[in-house]
């Protein structure tokens, strides 16, 4: 077990390291989430209740291209020379190449949404880390990770890489989409916020699910 | 595969039971258009319920063939398994397509619009959504084998995903309440006419599969007699 | 590891089809532990996806793979410790060093003592001063080294070697059969996928022709000449066209 998690963590570590020197995902992740919010700003004549009403969908929207923006540049790095097969090549269980990319997306997405959220709470003049919205973004990311790996590593070995992730990924994570604006919402609204933990609890178990699914088929993914 | 069989043989078998079902669809028609009593409060436009009711019905076998396709595809690597996967795909599809149209067509009298966000029907979309991506990650894999085992992936991920996104949408129109289908006593006849024309339905599935899955495989044969006969000359 | 049985590889009917179209078709191929095998033949022939089934990159239509009496298609994780393989691509990531790289594979194969351990192949490969470098700037032949190194890193007993000689200059060619066979005590089993008649028969002790994915010509060093091998090549790959 401490062999699978060293392996994982330097698969993602390795990500990591390359992003540092190059920036890519994350830059390019960042500009396009600051752009969708100000595009919203302009398609919504904001007043002020409206804009409570909106941000929560807007804020997802965001996140959710984001990421499959950058999910995608992250095993589309991976195919460019080969690595992907030098990876196939070890010794190594298939979730743990698995769990390493899923790490390195989530940590990268997280790094955007550190950087969006305070945006996105200025631009909209909403409460800056209400804490269960902290805790719905972290739990949303993961998901999306999960799901996003998976589909990530289909999309870039087929023919249509650049347009392929959003079809495979955005009709799969629609539950985790509703729950994760419905959840924001109710972290935004003042009052006890109904329902929040129903919602919460449906993306845990999306988690759950398609990390059980993810590990059990993701060796079919990586065949050739 | 047996050289001397001819199109027509091939076909001989299915003849029978493609004349009895042509004989249930005419019978479901009658059935449903004229003989069923007029429902009390919507009028004719329910009768369009003994299609869609079947049509959905129809539609979530196929995508539990698929998935079941799938399964065994990635177990066993047999072809033909990944054909019957294939195949209920597409039928499906199909499927689901006309149920969002009939749907669609029976909202526009009884809830005054084309679409709403309704809970079956949001559920309903998505689904197509996911097998029409179970579609095209096929046609864009870069080989007919790789194009299998992605869609085997999807075709388990997309029907253990689908119970998820009805429970997301239901819980999430709740809190919007949307329209309320109008509750009214059914009559037995009109049962009847709907387990004849759900029986109806699911034979033709099952008909069309055949056909879908011996053309997939003839097809395979023919690109091997194609490829067989370049390498001859 | 197994001590009776002489064959580091074995491959029964290897076939690999994509749609009906046969890149490999029922191979049967044998090689002794301790034995460099050259495979030769034409582009498209096959060698490429070869390598790769035997590498269990590729998961072979029909047939088998034994690796030191290990079906590969069961055991894949002990069989991918006891290879060490180069592809046409270099398998680096090209944003980090070649150091970096190095010790990311060696994590991966857990290999003791990783820094000496790199040190000491860079040094084989001739990378002095070049480990700090960003693998995406360093020439395709310096690439190449890098990928040889890789290969190495774990001392595998065995070697798949798809075009290793990509890139590189003569002088690096001319080690590269020293290198790969020097292994501490024993020697190594190599398959090497190649185009040059000359490197593939000064390397090789046997010698292997596929042409349109069948093995069409096996044959031992001894046996031939560079003439000879030459004139059997155009033959075969004439009656291939
Ligand atoms: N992913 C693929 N999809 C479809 N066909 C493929 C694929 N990979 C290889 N092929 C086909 O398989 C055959 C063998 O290819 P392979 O790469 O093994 O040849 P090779 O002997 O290595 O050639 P080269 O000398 O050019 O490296 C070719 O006809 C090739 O077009
Ligand atoms: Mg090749």
């Amino acid at each position: 077990m401490r062999g699978f998690w060293g392996k994982a963590l330097a698969i993602a570590w390795k990500d990591i390291l390359a992003e540092a020197r190059t920036k890519d995902m994350v830059l390019s992740m960042l500009v396009f989430s600051i752009l969708v919010i100000i595009v919203f700003n302009f398609a919504f004549e904001s007043s002020a209740e409206q804009t409570a009403q909106v941000a929560p969908g807007v804020l997802w929207v965001t996140f959710t291209f984001a990421g499959v923006l950058g999910m995608n540049r992250s095993f589309v790095q991976e195919k460019d020379r080969g690595c992907l097969e030098g990876l196939m090549l070890c010794p190594l269980d298939r979730g743990v190449i698995y769990t390493g990319k899923m790490l390195g997306n989530f940590i990268f997405m997280l790094l955007v949404e550190v950087i969006v959220l305070p945006v996105f709470s200025i631009l909209f003049n909403l409460p800056l880390f209400a804490p269960r919205l902290v805790l719905i973004t972290v739990l949303a990311t993961l998901a999306f990770s999960t799901a996003g790996t998976l589909f990530a590593a289909i999309a870039v070995n087929t023919r249509a890489r650049d347009f392929m992730l959003p079809i495979l990924f955005i009709p799969v994570v629609v539950p985790v989409i509703i729950a994760a604006v419905q959840a924001s919402g109710l972290a935004l609204a003042p009052g006890p916020g109904e329902g929040y933990w129903s919602w919460l609890q449906l993306i845990v178990v999306f988690v759950v699910i398609f990390l059980a699914v993810s590990f059990l088929v993701f060796e079919y993914v990586l065949e050739e | 595969m047996e050289k001397g069989l001819t199109v027509r043989d091939r076909f001989g078998g299915a003849s029978l039971l493609t004349g009895l079902n042509l004989a249930m669809m005419v019978a479901a028609l009658y059935l449903a258009l004229l003989w069923a009593p007029t429902e009390a409060e919507q009028g004719n436009v329910q009768r369009i319920f003994y299609f869609h009711v079947p049509l959905a019905w129809v539609s979530f076998l196929a995508f539990f063939v698929v998935f079941v396709g799938s399964l065994i595809y990635l177990w066993r690597r047999s072809r033909w398994w990944d054909a019957l996967a294939h195949a209920s795909a597409e039928i499906g599809v199909v499927f689901t397509t006309l149920v969002l149209v009939t749907g669609s067509i029976w909202a526009r009298p009884i809830w005054g619009v084309w679409w709403t966000w309704d809970p079956r029907l949001t559920t309903t979309t998505i689904m197509w959504l996911i097998y029409l991506a179970y579609l095209l990650v096929r046609s864009y894999a870069t080989e007919s084998s790789q194009g299998a085992r992605f869609a085997a992936v999807l075709g388990i991920v997309g029907f253990i995903d689908v119970p998820l996104v009805a429970l997301a949408i239901v819980w999430w129109r709740t809190l919007h309440p949307g329209p309320i289908i109008p509750q009214g006593g059914v009559d037995p006849s009109m049962l009847f006419v709907l387990f004849f024309s759900l029986a109806t339905f699911t034979l033709f599935y099952v008909l069309l599969m055949m056909g879908r899955v011996r053309l997939r495989l003839a097809q395979d044969r023919l690109e091997e007699l194609k490829y067989q006969r370049m390498q001859g000359d | 590891m197994t001590s009776g049985n002489p064959w580091a590889i074995e491959a029964q009917g290897l076939t690999k089809l994509f749609g009906p179209r046969p890149a490999l078709l029922g191979v049967d191929l044998r090689v002794p532990r301790g034995a460099f095998l050259s495979v030769f033949g034409p582009n498209g022939a096959g060698k490429s996806t070869l390598i790769r089934s035997l590498a269990t990159i590729m998961r072979p239509t029909a047939g088998k793979v034994m690796l030191e009496g290990l079906d590969a298609a069961r055991h894949g994780g002990e069989v991918r410790r006891l290879l060490g393989v180069v592809t046409h691509q270099t398998l680096l990531y090209p944003d980090l060093t070649a150091q970096e790289n190095l010790e990311f594979y060696a994590r991966m194969y857990d290999v003791p003592r990783r820094r000496e351990r790199i040190a000491y192949l860079a040094d084989l490969v001739g990378l002095e001063g070049r480990l700090d470098q960003v693998v995406g700037t360093l020439s395709r032949g310096l690439q190449q080294r890098v990928a040889l190194a890789r290969a190495l890193l774990h001392d595998p007993p065995i070697l798949l070697l798809d075009e290793p000689e990509t890139g590189l200059d003569p002088q690096a060619q001319g080690m590269l059969g020293d290198l790969l066979r020097r292994v501490d005590g024993q020697e190594r089993t190599v398959v090497m996928a190649t185009h040059s008649l000359e490197r593939g028969l000064e390397l090789g002790d046997r010698l292997a022709i596929l042409v349109r994915g069948r093995l069409a010509y096996e044959s031992t060093k001894e046996a031939l000449n560079l003439e000879a091998l030459r004139s059997t090549y155009r033959h075969l790959a004439a009656a291939g066209e």
